[in-house]
């Protein structure tokens, strides 16, 4: 039960704000705010999503740099709120297509409505995007987002498969019918994992795990019943094994899942059997399933970092980045960082001869280098060589004074776990009902560190 | 559609006078054909039960609501009409029987059964709220356990946490009489937490994680050999990270705390200061719990040797902490203690625990003489109390082991400390001498068995979170209310126990907190060393320094002379808020009268702290304070010296009228009287020079 919702601006305005039962005072969002802004200042760190002031429980959760915020006054449960506030992200986000601060405002009257029905006086009546279709009646303003064309927007991790993809769909509103009339036929089933790898200084894996998501959007009408058919097998849970235990898992070939849970709409009679899901789609984009994974996988990229000392003023860096996996993959928005002993003054760069959209950088303010590439084939390596220079004697080892080296970077069409969608099948309706299927693989970095 | 919209919009109105056009379309509304109208009809009726709760009863609202609760077709309507209930009756129960009675049947086997048996069809916020119903749901025989365990056993695989922490609430107090099903059941639990954690946003995990935390302090052979899954990734935000360092100390034990620490110490070297300074304080709480003693010595000297600023000197508290425990590592220690260069430390808790370590090892420490002595030349520079006090301290035990080279040092150290009572005024040598109390910092630590059950029982609530138990909290913000900013009160209380312990008390924890009383006994208590250990001793040289000493002690300790006393009170009274507020509903007021303030009274009474230092000297002490100018609430108690009888005392003060209104409560009625005197004599001193 909640006492009032509102969204915050990066800035601290306030965008849209519900008071549903008038138990909070008015200026909660302003309290809210000065409190999160100066949290440091207070305490250690950053705001933690839930705390209290003055008995007023405030929960908070950032979206695409917005602040959804709930207060209430009474004891609930933290989560249940956290997912809510994360859900409400979501359905407006369906809505809308694109989430922001521009897209928000224009649209407030059709937000406002959804609040209204998605909670009645603090409590929660109805998030899914389906259900809500049949009371919420306002048409979405759509806002042409700027983001999507540069590669920074959720759309853009698929753009190798430009060919493939319409580059509007992934912002498409639910609602919204596109400009030609005729809503187009189509689903996406996307395979999205993040990889969390640590590298000893040695090169040795310390840790790895897989947390992937099947997400689903579908722009079906009618919701017909879907199969969607993975591994035969994958097998989940690893009964009285050690999750750490290596040794005997990575011959068998088999995919392994830790563990895995899955979203409501999803019917898992078969799937014991023959691991197939049915479900019918809602409207809106929702994970099928989440999984976890700590089977020994191999990292698609290997660092190697080596400093040279070179005399007492200067160092060289050595980064060597090799990929591997197989030549017909690209890996994109490559972006390497190391932090680097806090009396460096200058660094200059070496890049391979011949090297193409590789961008290095030193950032002064917090001694970091960066090191950018917009994409690597597959079995190649590179290499930069950094040379730090200092002013006076370097005191102290310089291995130590620098971070560890971390790596982000998307490859499209890989997936670590070796998990795969077999079919999609759509129960027809007829011989010549044939919808698009877009069934996509993504592999991000989730934390991917080489210690040196 | 339209109609419930038209019922929503109605219902909404917060104004009594539409009430009575409110009943009728209410009425129909729950009986409608349409679910969607029902559903807000539903939460119309809880509405209503704000606005007019009369009006809502009379109309027999209640009745209708269960009967739709049991018979209605569509599950959302059902949630709505169970949550109107349960909050309609928890209201209700107060005052009525009956309500307090229907409140019972909800947790009747047919209804929990009729609603367990649906839940499928709930949304899965929907899920929660019968979730947390069942878990207040005794079953009568543990076949039933079973039964609703099995029928429930898949809600574990769902994506939402809420639904799955609130299935974990449920199994584990179905479970808690049967120990070996319990443990399974954390089996059980494990794998989807863990999956919960790394699913999620931040935020959720921050959540989740909180939860598990619990856990892990109720079973941590649990998740001892899962703590890789702990291990922090570098783009966590910070809260998530030092919840995660909190876990890995918890699951450590014998056989992973090499790997446990090993992570650790690479937290330490790493560039986020924060994080490094939490790990560091990680390690030392792990080598507090005993595992591994020896490697974890070895890393934490290597810290020392890293150079860096704040490395150092977190590692320096820690080493100190760790010497009061285990003393035999104390030549390993020292050795490299010795190196560290007294000027590359800024930050005071550090400089103390160096100065602290100096002084209790001089007789290993080579020079520790002559460090001490060039400290103390720079007194002046020294702001911080707690660094002088420990200087001081140190000085004189080095003086004790190694008179002849410490005797100019702790000369100038008197001397130094003298100047400081002349000098300034007596509040900055209570500054010195009674240092402000820092509020404990680590809640975990000082939580004993009882609150963490309590949490427990409040699984999946906010309590999990905070890391603090309802009543608890409730009590805390209602002191906060009175004194938001003052946290040292709240908890001065129960610190001042620890404090009062001596010195170099060697299994003591936490930096120990000096106050006026527990410099003279170490005093006493060296005094009494000096004649034994250095009869060699000049006695003119020795006499001195114990005049002296006294008279750094005296000037604090014969301030608080009470009034000539009919009655005696405890001046170091101890009760806690707790304690202080259940007291206070229990008795009846003994006295309550008005009181004028002497002028220079309200003249000095411009913050709330100086009228509670005032009258602590008097024995009185504060449990809470707040109030701005004009306006000042105290809550004092005191203790009689001899017996535990305690008066509580609410005190007003208008400084505008200077009026003050005293209300007293007494264990013991009969000296309530001699004690408002003694009160009113106190109050009437304040402000006096």
């Amino acid at each position: 039960m909640i006492s009032q919702f509102f969204v915050l601006s990066q800035r601290g305005d306030s965008i849209v704000f519900r008071d549903y039962r008038g138990e909070v005072q008015k200026g909660s969002s302003e309290i809210f705010f000065r409190k999160v802004k100066f949290w440091k200042e207070d305490e250690e760190g950053e705001a933690p999503p839930v705390f209290n002031v003055d008995g007023v429980n405030y929960f908070h959760v950032k979206v695409v740099g917005l602040l959804f915020v709930a207060t209430t006054r009474i004891n609930v449960s933290p989560s249940l709120i956290l997912e809510l506030l994360q859900r409400i992200a979501r359905v407006i986000k369906d809505y809308l297509g694109t989430l922001n601060e521009d897209s928000l405002r224009k649209n407030f009257v059709l937000v406002y409505e959804l609040l209204d029905e998605v909670i009645d006086f603090g409590y929660v009546q109805r998030t899914s995007t389906e259900m809500l279709k049949s009371y919420v009646y306002n048409e979405p303003v759509v806002v042409l987002d700027a983001a999507r064309l540069s590669p920074h927007g959720r759309a853009a991790i698929f753009t190798q498969g430009t060919k493939r993809m319409p580059g509007t769909a992934v912002t498409k509103s639910v609602v919204a019918n596109d400009p030609g009339g005729r809503k187009r036929e189509e689903i996406f089933v996307d395979i999205i994992e993040k990889i969390s790898v640590t590298f000893s200084s040695s090169g040795y894996i310390l840790t790895s795990e897989i947390d992937g998501t099947i997400l689903m959007k579908s722009y079906l009408t009618g919701n017909p019943e879907i199969r969607l058919a993975l591994n035969e097998d994958l097998s989940i849970g690893r009964g009285g094994r050690s999750i750490y235990d290596y040794g005997n898992s990575s011959g068998s070939g088999a995919v392994i899942q830790d563990d895995c849970n899955f979203h409501e709409s999803v019917h898992l009679d078969s799937f014991d059997l023959d691991r197939t899901l049915h479900l019918v789609p809602s409207d809106g984009e929702f994970p099928v399933m989440n999984y976890r994974m700590t089977q020994e996988f191999k990292p698609p990229f290997h660092i190697n970092t080596l400093i040279e000392e070179a005399g007492a003023l200067r160092a060289e860096v050595i980064i060597k980045v090799r990929a591997e996996f197989s030549s017909s993959i690209i890996a994109n928005t490559i972006i390497i960082q190391m932090p680097l002993p806090k009396y460096t003054t200058r660094v200059s760069f070496e890049l391979e001869p011949g090297a193409v959209g590789q961008t290095t950088d030193f950032k002064e303010a917090n001694k970091r280098l960066e090191w950018g590439l917009k994409k690597i084939v597959g079995g190649f390596e590179h290499t930069l060589r950094a040379k730090l220079t200092f002013p006076q004697e370097s005191h102290g080892n310089i291995a130590r004074e620098s971070g560890l080296v971390s790596m982000t970077f998307t490859i499209p069409m890989y997936n670590a776990s070796r998990l795969q969608v077999k079919y999609l099948q759509i129960a027809k309706k007829s011989k010549t009902y044939n919808p698009y299927r877009w069934v996509r693989y993504v592999t991000q970095s989730n934390s991917y560190v080489a210690r040196i | 559609m339209i109609r419930g919209l038209a019922l929503r919009s109605l219902c909404s109105l917060r104004v009594a006078n539409l009430v009575e056009y409110l009943v009728g379309p209410l009425g129909l509304g729950l009986k409608d054909s349409n679910s969607y109208v029902r559903m807000v009809a539903a939460i119309g009726v809880l509405k209503l039960y704000h606005i007019s709760v009369s009006t809502c009863v009379d109309a027999d609202f209640p009745a209708m609501l269960k009967h739709l609760m049991l018979h209605d077709p569509d599950a959302q309507v059902v949630a709505n009409c169970l949550s109107a209930l349960q909050e309609i009756w928890s209201l209700e129960a107060s005052s009525s029987e009956e309500a307090s009675r229907d409140r019972e049947t909800l947790l009747s086997k047919p209804v929990i059964y009729y609603l367990l048996n649906r839940m499928k069809e709930f949304s899965e916020w929907a899920q929660c709220l019968v979730l947390e119903l069942v878990v207040k749901y005794v079953p009568s025989e543990s076949s039933e356990i079973f039964d609703i365990m099995n029928l429930l056993e898949d809600r574990l695989q769902h994506a939402n946490g809420a639904v799955v922490l609130a299935t974990i609430k449920l199994f584990l107090q179905l479970t808690l009489s049967m120990t070996d099903v319990h443990q399974q059941v954390y089996e059980r639990i494990k794998a989807p937490l863990l999956t919960l954690v790394s699913s999620g946003s931040p935020e959720q995990s921050y959540a989740v994680l909180s939860h598990l935390h619990l856990l892990v302090m109720r079973a941590p052979m649990l998740f001892s050999s899962d703590y890789k899954h702990f291990y922090c990734q570098y783009n966590e935000p910070f809260y998530v990270k030092k919840l995660k360092l909190e876990m890995l100390t918890a699951v450590a034990n014998e056989s992973n705390t090499y790997e446990i620490v090993t992570e650790l110490c690479e937290y330490a070297a790493n560039v986020d200061i924060p994080i490094a300074r939490e790990s560091i304080r990680a390690v030392g709480k792990i080598a507090l719990q005993q595992y591994d003693v020896n490697a974890i010595v070895d890393r934490l000297l290597q810290f020392l040797e890293m150079e860096k600023d704040y490395v150092t000197a977190e590692t320096l508290v820690l080493v100190k902490d760790l010497l009061r425990k285990y003393p035999q590592w104390s030549h390993d220690c020292i050795a490299v203690v010795g190196n560290i260069s007294t000027k590359n430390i800024q930050e005071p808790k550090a400089k103390a625990a160096l100065i602290w370590m100096l002084g209790e090892y001089s007789q290993d420490m080579h020079d520790a003489p002559y460090i001490l002595e060039s400290l103390i030349d720079n007194w002046d520079d020294e702001h911080s109390a707690e660094v002088r006090l420990h200087l001081l301290t140190a000085v004189l035990k080095c003086f004790f082991k190694r008179p002849p080279e410490t005797q100019k040092a702790l000369g100038a150290a008197l001397a130094a400390g003298l100047v400081d009572f002349h000098q300034y005024n007596v509040s900055v040598a209570e500054r010195v001498v009674n240092p402000p109390k820092q509020a404990v910092s680590v809640f975990a630590d000082t939580q004993n068995s009882e609150i963490k059950d309590r949490i427990f029982d409040e699984f999946n609530t906010l309590s999990v979170v905070y890391q603090k138990g309802q009543n608890l909290q409730i009590t805390l913000f209602q002191l906060r209310g009175l004194e938001a900013n003052d946290k040292d009160l709240l908890l001065g209380t129960s610190e001042k126990e620890e404090s009062r312990g001596p010195i170099n008390n060697g299994s003591e924890y936490s930096a120990p907190m000096y106050d006026g009383s527990s410099v003279s006994m170490a005093a006493s208590q060296t005094q009494a060393e000096l004649t034994i250990s250095n009869p060699t001793l000049p006695a003119h040289a020795s006499s001195l320094a114990i005049d002296d000493l006294l008279g750094l002690g005296l000037p604090v300790a014969s301030t608080p002379v009470p009034s000539p006393p009919p009655l005696k009170l405890n001046a170091k009274a101890g009760l806690d808020p707790g304690t202080f507020q259940q007291k206070w509903r229990q008795l009846p007021i003994a006295s309550s009268q008005e009181y004028s303030l002497s002028p220079q009274g309200v003249v000095a009474l411009t913050a709330p702290q100086a009228l509670l230092r005032h009258m602590q000297g008097h024995s009185i002490h504060c449990i809470a304070s707040g109030g701005k100018s004009p306006n000042f609430k105290f809550f004092f108690f005191a203790q009689k010296a001899e017996e535990s009888s305690t008066f509580l005392v609410e005190c007003i003060i208008n400084t505008s009228s200077s009026k003050s209104q005293i209300k007293i409560k007494a264990d013991d009625q009969s000296t309530s009287q001699a004690f408002s005197d003694l009160f009113q004599s106190a109050l009437s001193k304040f402000g006096m020079p």
